[in-house]
């Protein structure tokens, strides 16, 4: 098999059987960046150098018998909102054009604990505020599928790098659906855990209530390999669990018999492309045609998701980005008088129009005077959508629901009308506010051959429901094709 | 004219004595090199997480517990939100809406009797870093080592009616936390600072007038003139029919005055809402009896134990408690020496003279209980006499030395040798001649002198009943 073709399980399987090296794997990334970077720019900083050495260094690894996991070995890609020491950690942001952390994140050691080489850090909307990756300072990325779309945001540049081949896997973060939703775009599988699974350490935070680091891959076994290297209590992270964890992934051959799904009528209602809408049906075919169970249901708080989210987000967000201020470290404008003006200038010329946009509606809604009718309503919205949810989950063992009401969009289209991009994420977001496990993984191609995503939300702590579903599905609906397979030439 | 009240309010944070910082594990030691106790979380660096120090929340709960709070047994971080260099985050980690304690109150003691101040709320937060403005280079640097230094901000209601109230007040907070062990409350250091809310009215309308706050207040004495300053300031205003404004003011101690730095209109939203990385703090049943029960024992309870139990005097009692760390080493030579009464006497004496003679304060007084109490008993068992035990002590409170080996090395010990003493009484008889003889013939006044030459001779290390003793003896002697 062509050695770009193979999944991460599949690449270390190889290498730890000695048939390929760890640098073979490394240079079939490179070769694939070399041939596909300058049209798709997936990746803001490369380290070529240090993963050849860190290959090396891997293969003796293995052959002691340090790494003995399944990824070991296995290049991978870091959204750049997640600190690696030494390197920069832009956040796609002119603000932060120039840090570089001294310290790094929980999963970053916990990567290289696993034996795995870290490839490059991956473009994405500023501050991972954003549904297309066009928000990024630092230019756009486009669809491995179709280089005139986007590939969804906020993890676009990770989605569209494991799309291209240029990564075996990435990780991701979601707020609102920053994996599932590119990942949907590119037809790749990514992974929002519960709440709190995955240390928060070193992610530069966008809404520190809702943010999760997640897997990206090829399929989902491959993303349960990854979740398996990342999952884990970390005490630097308040909010990191201390939950027992499973092993991730499928215990046998799996099927679906009476297993029960749920679907939202809500999120049927107008709006949906019509290759979206056929190819989440005929998912739900293929469910049933497994032997499961699939039921359509009233989810009644659909319309408040995305205000409440918008609210809680934006909120969390305009007191997060607050200590980049030009003092201590990044972007300071070059001319300013006293002070103020400093904080001024830096932030107006450091900050994008999106991140701007919601610096202003979170300072906005924790103004006193908006406090109560805003923040808290929204918290009480939360708390109402939360219990709907888990009363769903004492019927259902999975929620299924589509991604997105359309695939990938072109480049350049969505910006324009803010609000509408807002709406885009009516399928992902209810996941964050209520702590919820998901997946996002390839349902089928639209009329244009564009993928398609479909969306499997589990109870908090049923990563392992998902995935049995989840992998039960990829057998019935076979082999996506990849990017260069399926999608348009070159 | 007209006759006012004062009304005053008080905003107190106190730097507690954990030995790592509230939301990391970075020394919170005073001085060192700038920015040398930080690391990604107190300087704020992306990425860093705050995780809360359980010891910031036992000193809390022992300092709302001592001051008779209700706790909240489920308490909050919320942030702070403003924009100013020394707070690496541009929000400050704080509690607004669950405060750790509150509905409390304390009791002080001025000239017109008891009284009872009522504590609003006290909650947990952090510190921030310290600007440090250089004129030569005509720029500004930070330093974040006092960053997420924890405090604790106690906040009373406006119970308190002069400038001897609020001294009264703020005496018995630091005293309260000295003998909690929770701060050592410096506020030179800045360890416990005061802000001031006043206000005037005139006396029996009911009517409370508008507010200021004062700011910058770095000593009780600043304290005292600030308060007096701005009745003034506010009683002139409403006699010129002119109105006070709602404002924060900073003293200036060395002009005596204040001036205006923000009023109402500008005053700051600081934007409070929950602190998403922090989760709610769970405070147990447990937890607040296991405080309960060890809560330490109280200046209050200790001066009347020491009248109860030790026969001290109510004076004595108050003196020896008004410093936590003076009591305790009383304590613990009061037990050695077996004696409370004689080492009372030695710290109301001694101690207290020697502090106030170097100018030092209690807290730093530093000798081992162990070689006081010794000297007590030395000098009990006549092996020193009073006189030379004094100087003893000098070396004690100086430098902690062992008195048995210093007495001994020194030489001034008592001597109960009675050949020496009878060798050195020959010495000074043979040696005054004129005097003997008065004294042989009657004359007692010249008793004291002999006793004098040879106290001289022996540099102090016999008893002088020893010397008496001895003297009378010859003189019997010679007039058989």
């Amino acid at each position: 098999m062509e050695l770009s073709q193979m999944t991460a399980l599949e690449l270390s399987r190889n290498i730890r059987e000695r048939k390929i090296s760890v640098s073979d794997g490394v240079e079939s990334v490179f070769a694939q960046i070399r041939k596909k970077e300058k049209k798709i720019h997936a990746y803001l900083d490369l380290f070529e150098e240090d993963a050849y050495k860190r290959a090396e260094q891997v293969q003796k690894g293995i052959a002691q018998g340090i790494y003995t996991g399944p990824l070991a070995g296995v290049p991978i890609a870091v959204k750049d909102n997640i600190c690696i020491k030494g390197k920069k950690t832009t956040c796609a942001s002119r603000i932060l054009e120039n840090f570089i952390p001294t310290y790094q994140a929980e999963v970053i050691d916990r990567l290289e604990q696993a034996g795995m080489i870290l490839i490059g850090k991956t473009n994405m909307d500023e501050f991972a505020m954003g549904s297309t990756t066009e928000t990024s300072a630092f230019g756009v990325t486009t669809n491995p599928w179709n280089t005139a779309h986007v590939p969804g945001g906020s993890s676009g540049g990770s989605c569209a790098a494991v799309a291209a081949g240029e990564a075996y896997m990435a990780l991701g973060s979601d707020t609102g659906g920053s994996i599932r939703q590119p990942s949907a775009f590119c037809g790749v599988t990514g992974i929002k855990p519960t709440y709190g699974t995955v240390s928060r350490y070193g992610l530069v935070a966008y809404a520190s209530s809702l943010d999760q680091i997640g897997p990206v891959g090829k399929n989902t076994e491959d993303c349960a390999a990854l979740l398996q290297v990342i999952a884990g209590h970390d005490q630097k992270d308040s909010t990191s669990l201390r939950r027992e964890l499973p092993k991730f992934g499928l215990t046998s051959g799996e099927d679906l018999k009476g297993m029960k799904f749920g679907v939202p009528e809500e999120y049927m209602a107008e709006g949906m492309e019509e290759g979206v809408r056929n190819t989440f049906l005929a998912s739900l075919k293929l469910l049933e045609e497994l032997g499961a169970d699939v039921e359509f249901f009233s989810m009644k708080t659909t319309e408040y998701v995305i205000p409440a989210y918008y609210i809680i987000a934006s909120a969390e967000a305009s007191s997060n980005l607050e200590r980049f201020d030009g003092v201590k470290y990044g972007f300071r404008a070059a001319e300013y008088k006293g002070l103020h003006d400093m904080y001024r200038k830096t932030r107006t010329q450091g900050f994008g129009k999106e991140v701007k946009r919601r610096i202003m509606l979170g300072s906005f809604v924790l103004s006193s005077g908006y406090y109560d009718a805003y923040y808290l309503k929204a918290l009480k919205a939360k708390a109402i959508i939360k219990k709907e949810f888990d009363q769903a989950f004492e019927k259902y063992d999975v929620i299924l629901a589509p991604v997105a009401p359309h695939t990938a969009p072109k480049l350049g289209e969505s910006l324009k009308d803010p609000l509408a991009m807002y709406l885009g994420d009516i399928y992902t977001v209810a996941v964050n506010l209520c702590a919820l496990p998901a997946i996002s993984l390839p349902g089928g191609l639209d009329g244009r051959g564009l993928p398609v995503g479909f969306q499997m939300i589990g109870p908090c702590f049923g990563e392992n429901t998902l995935i049995r579903a989840a992998s039960a599905f990829e057998n019935a609906r076979g082999t996506f094709p990849s990017a260069e397979k399926g999608g348009i030439k070159i | 004219m007209k006759q006012y009240e004062t009304v005053i309010g008080l905003e107190v944070h106190i730097e507690l004595a954990t030995k790592t910082k509230i939301f990391c594990g970075c020394s919170t030691e005073f001085g060192g090199e700038p920015n040398t106790h930080t690391c990604p979380v107190c300087a704020g660096m992306p990425g860093a997480l705050p995780v809360l120090n359980r010891q910031v929340v036992e000193f809390a709960l022992k300092a709302g517990i001592a001051a008779n709070c209700q706790i909240n047994q489920l308490c909050r971080f919320d942030r702070k939100n403003y924009f100013y260099p020394d707070n690496p985050q541009n929000y400050q980690i704080s509690q607004l809406y669950l405060p750790v304690c509150h509905d409390g109150w304390i009791e002080i003691e001025t000239s017109a009797g008891k009284k009872k101040i009522r504590i609003h709320e006290m909650h947990m937060e952090e510190d921030a870093g310290k600007l440090i403005h250089d004129e030569w280079e005509d720029c500004s640097l930070v330093d974040y080592n006092r960053s997420g230094v924890p405090l604790i901000e106690i906040v009373s209601e406006p119970d308190m009616r002069s400038a001897e109230e609020v001294i009264s007040y703020l005496d018995k907070l630091r005293c309260m936390m000295q003998y909690l062990g929770v701060s050592d409350c410096k506020l030179q250091e800045g360890s416990m600072r005061a802000d001031v809310n006043l206000s005037v009215c005139e006396a029996g309308s009911g009517v409370w007038g508008t507010r200021t706050e004062m700011k910058n207040l770095n000593s009780f004495k600043a304290i005292t003139r600030a308060i007096e300053a701005e009745r003034e300031r506010q009683i002139e205003l409403l006699e010129m029919g002119k109105p006070v404004i709602q404002e924060t003011r900073r003293w200036d101690d060395n002009k005596e005055s204040s001036r205006a730095m923000r009023s109402k209109e500008d005053a700051r939203d600081y934007r409070y809402f929950p602190d998403p990385d922090l989760p709610p703090v769970h405070i147990s049943d447990e937890w607040i009896q296991r405080i309960r029960n060890t809560q330490p024992e109280l200046r209050e309870e200790k001066q009347q134990r020491y009248q109860d139990e030790l026969g001290l005097s109510d004076y004595d009692a108050r003196v020896l408690t008004e410093s936590a760390h003076l009591a305790a080493l009383f304590e613990k030579t009061a037990e050695l020496s077996q004696n409370p009464k004689k080492t009372a006497a030695w710290f109301m004496g001694e101690v207290l003279r020697l502090i106030k003679e170097y100018g030092t304060e209690p807290e730093k007084v530093c000798f081992s209980p162990k070689h006081l109490a010794r000297l007590i008993c030395m000098v009990e068992e006549k092996k020193v006499s009073p006189a030379n035990a004094k100087k003893v002590f000098e070396h004690i409170f100086d430098e902690d030395t062992d008195p048995e080996a210093f007495v001994r090395e020194h030489g001034l010990g008592i001597v109960q040798d009675a050949d020496l003493l009878q060798r050195v009484l020959q010495k000074v008889l043979a040696e005054n001649p004129g005097p003997l003889s008065e004294l042989l013939g009657g004359k007692e006044k010249v008793f004291g002198f002999f006793v004098g030459q040879m106290m001289r001779e022996l540099k102090g290390t016999a008893s002088p009943e020893a010397v008496r003793e001895a003297l009378m003896e010859e003189i019997k002697k010679n007039r058989r």
